[in-house]
């Protein structure tokens, strides 16, 4: 990386962007923190502690770029099951997320009702996801249209896979969005596969993107690998909705590094070769790269940042070990509003 | 007091609403500039413009999740699935989602949203506008069923149902909208959702019922009454679920029988329930089988005349098996 560092690239391009290298280097670690809680998460998993996993490795630079434009506590986000990078743009914390993979009872998602992976926090403006993919798009589309009837500055970021956007329910959200230029920014995150299923057997056009002009906004292709061509994407999505010009569909082109869950190995449906190959389509080493080249991330730092991470996921895990299991008592409440609350 | 039917009645409610809150909003097919295919928005669009009474495109999963979208932002809409029978597009946001959100959630988002249907036969509609689908959604838990059968309950449950913090399926059944007309108590009555209403005191038998199969039970207990001497009380559950057991017990250690009348078929309908719960927790009152009398079990309600006639539930109908049920 030192090498890589004297011979610098004249420019990176994120000050053509509006972002600092103090922003940039802000997203590169977060990105490092996504991934530190996701294999976390996994080692929690095989050592029996997280029933479950379904991962966002592969989708950081997408995620974080795609929800840096995002305002807190005045935007939403209807996230999905990879959204572990996105919810933390939105102010889940290390230990909110392993907490509510531990479903222990103090979750801020679910009070450990629901499976690992089911993003949601009223506190940050995040929508509680459920599993059947794809109504998520919906609730964003929703809270969009409260905002427009309501005359409010609210801009509702939903994110899904190709997979999802198959479902129908994404065709009469994004037509709806369309009609009445919503402020919504649809993330369509793909990977290429629907858990085994590759895109060709999927998306009839191989195009998710080119969908959006036949609702009446602009829809575009981004190498999600790339967090500043996200953040553009992202950014300029933001700026139109926010001036009521209405929705953008942005279709970031990622690669799922792991298999589809801790349930699911995609040695079995995926090519040996493609599988080795992944490797160099992680977008953590390929920002990296990028950042040491124009000067920004140093050996040192990366080496601080890494070793912040690292505390700071080491304390997260051990505080959700901590926290108290549901209490069984409480299996039935909140079937409907309860009286005070 | 006014003279209003229940379409009549429906739309004051949520006129009434619209006015009183500025988070209530109405969505649907045709509600905007047409008022609605049976009239029951119309005028509200005129009066509170384009955005609160919303025409949205042919997409009812649409309707209702973008309906749950907006309540998790803090707004009151009440949707329209235009006909019952095409809510089914929306089933997987209103079981999956809108039922589930509270609990799933430990709390954390509520949805205080309506989705009124317009639901039952004995309009011409044939198999797909005629659909009484209530127990989908009574066998849903999370979710309020209400289904009025007069107009004085059709604005008060209407706008309990607006006023709820949880999501209310209002189920309007069609051949009641301009069927009678009774008095309406004027400006903000509210109707408790969950308390039944007894229509009609009586002693011999009591007759369990909701929506049109009200009009009929109570002309059938007229009936009854002149021929037969027979003095049968009749309870408008008017909200299916939360039940109002308490009432529906009451009843029964009355009069010692019940029928459980609904239009919607037999097997595993809402009737079942309420037989059940009777059977459970009355049986020491009973004095005869806990009898239903339902729609026949085909796929819907057909479509020529007499194929429909012998469809739909009737006074004729309930007086015949009251008749059995007295004499047993």
């Amino acid at each position: 990386m030192s090498a890589m560092a004297n011979t610098k690239v004249a420019e990176l391009g994120h000050k053509a962007l509006g972002l600092t290298d103090a922003d940039v280097l802000a997203m590169y670690r977060q990105m490092l923190l996504a991934r530190a809680v996701d294999e976390r998460m996994w080692l929690m998993q095989r050592a029996g502690k997280i029933a479950f996993i379904i991962s966002g490795q592969g989708h950081e630079a997408a995620q974080i770029a795609t929800t840096w434009p995002m305002r807190p506590n005045q935007d939403w986000l209807a996230p999905y099951y990879r959204s572990i990078a996105s919810a933390i743009t939105f102010g889940m914390s290390p230990e909110d997320i392993v907490t509510a993979h531990l479903a222990k009872g103090d979750d801020v998602s679910s009070g450990g009702r629901q499976m690992p992976g089911h993003y949601g926090a009223a506190r940050y403006n995040i929508v509680s996801l459920s599993s059947p993919v794809g109504t998520q798009v919906l609730h964003a589309v929703g809270i969009a249209m409260g905002a427009w009837v309501k005359g409010e500055d609210v801009v509702a970021l939903t994110s899904f896979g190709e997979g999802t956007s198959n479902q129908g329910e994404i065709h009469e959200a994004m037509n709806f969005a369309g009609v009445h230029k919503l402020p919504v920014i649809f993330v369509c995150e793909n990977n290429g596969y629907a858990i085994s299923v590759p895109l060709d057997q999927q998306v009839g056009g191989l195009s998710v993107a080119a969908r959006a002009q036949g609702y009446g906004f602009p829809g575009v292709t981004v190498d999600g690998t790339d967090p500043l061509a996200c953040y553009a994407a992202a950014r300029e999505a933001h700026d139109r909705a926010t001036r009521g010009e209405g929705p953008t569909l942005i279709e970031a082109v990622v690669h799922r590094l792991t298999s589809h869950s801790s349930d699911d190995d995609q040695r079995r449906y995926r090519d040996p070769a493609e599988v080795e190959d992944l490797k160099q389509h992680d977008p953590i080493p390929l920002f990296a790269s990028r950042l040491a080249a124009v000067g920004l991330l140093t050996t040192e730092l990366e080496e601080q940042y890494r070793a912040e991470v690292k505390a700071e996921i080491n304390e997260a895990s051990k505080r959700a070990e901590a926290r108290p299991e549901p209490d069984v008592a409480t299996a039935e409440r909140w079937v409907y509003a309860e009286e005070g609350g | 007091m006014a003279e209003l039917n229940i379409l009549e009645a429906i739309r004051i409610a949520m006129d009434e609403e619209l006015e009183r809150d500025p988070n209530v909003m109405v969505l649907g097919e045709d509600v905007g500039r047409k008022g609605g295919v049976f009239g029951a928005t119309e005028g509200l669009w005129a009066k509170y413009g384009g955005k609160r009474v919303l025409d949205t495109p042919l997409t009812e999963a649409m309707i209702a999740g973008a309906a749950a979208g907006a309540a998790i932002y803090g707004l009151r809409p009440i949707a329209e699935m235009q006909f019952a029978d095409f809510s089914y597009p929306a089933f997987n946001q209103i079981v999956s989602e809108i039922s589930r959100m509270r609990y799933r959630s430990n709390n954390a988002f509520g949805l205080p949203m309506v989705i009124r249907m317009p639901y039952g036969g004995g309009v011409h509609g044939a198999l797909y506008h005629s659909q009484s689908n209530e127990a989908y959604f009574t066998s849903t838990v999370g979710l309020k069923v209400v289904a009025p059968g007069t107009p004085a309950d059709a604005k008060g449950l209407l706008k309990a149902a607006v006023r709820d913090p949880d999501p209310v399926m209002f189920f309007e059944h069609k051949k009641t909208y301009r069927l009678f007309k009774a008095e309406v108590p004027d400006g903000d009555t509210v109707v408790p959702i969950g308390v039944a209403d007894v229509a009609r005191p009586g002693k011999h038998l009591s007759i369990f019922c909701y929506g049109y199969m009200r009009f009929c039970a109570l002309e059938a207990a007229e009936t009854l009454a002149r021929e037969d001497g027979v003095e049968a009380e009749v309870v408008d559950l008017r909200t299916l679920r939360p039940l109002d057991t308490e009432t529906v017990l009451a009843s029964v250690a009355k009069t010692g029988k019940a029928l459980v009348v609904h239009e919607a078929n037999r097997f595993g309908g809402f009737g079942a329930e309420v037989a059940a719960i009777i059977a459970e927790q009355a049986f020491e009152h009973l004095d005869g089988p806990v009898t239903r009398l339902a729609g026949p079990d085909v796929p819907g309600v057909p479509f020529h005349h007499s194929l429909e006639d012998w469809f739909m539930l009737n006074p004729a109908k309930i007086v015949e098996a009251a008749r059995g049920l007295v004499a047993y």
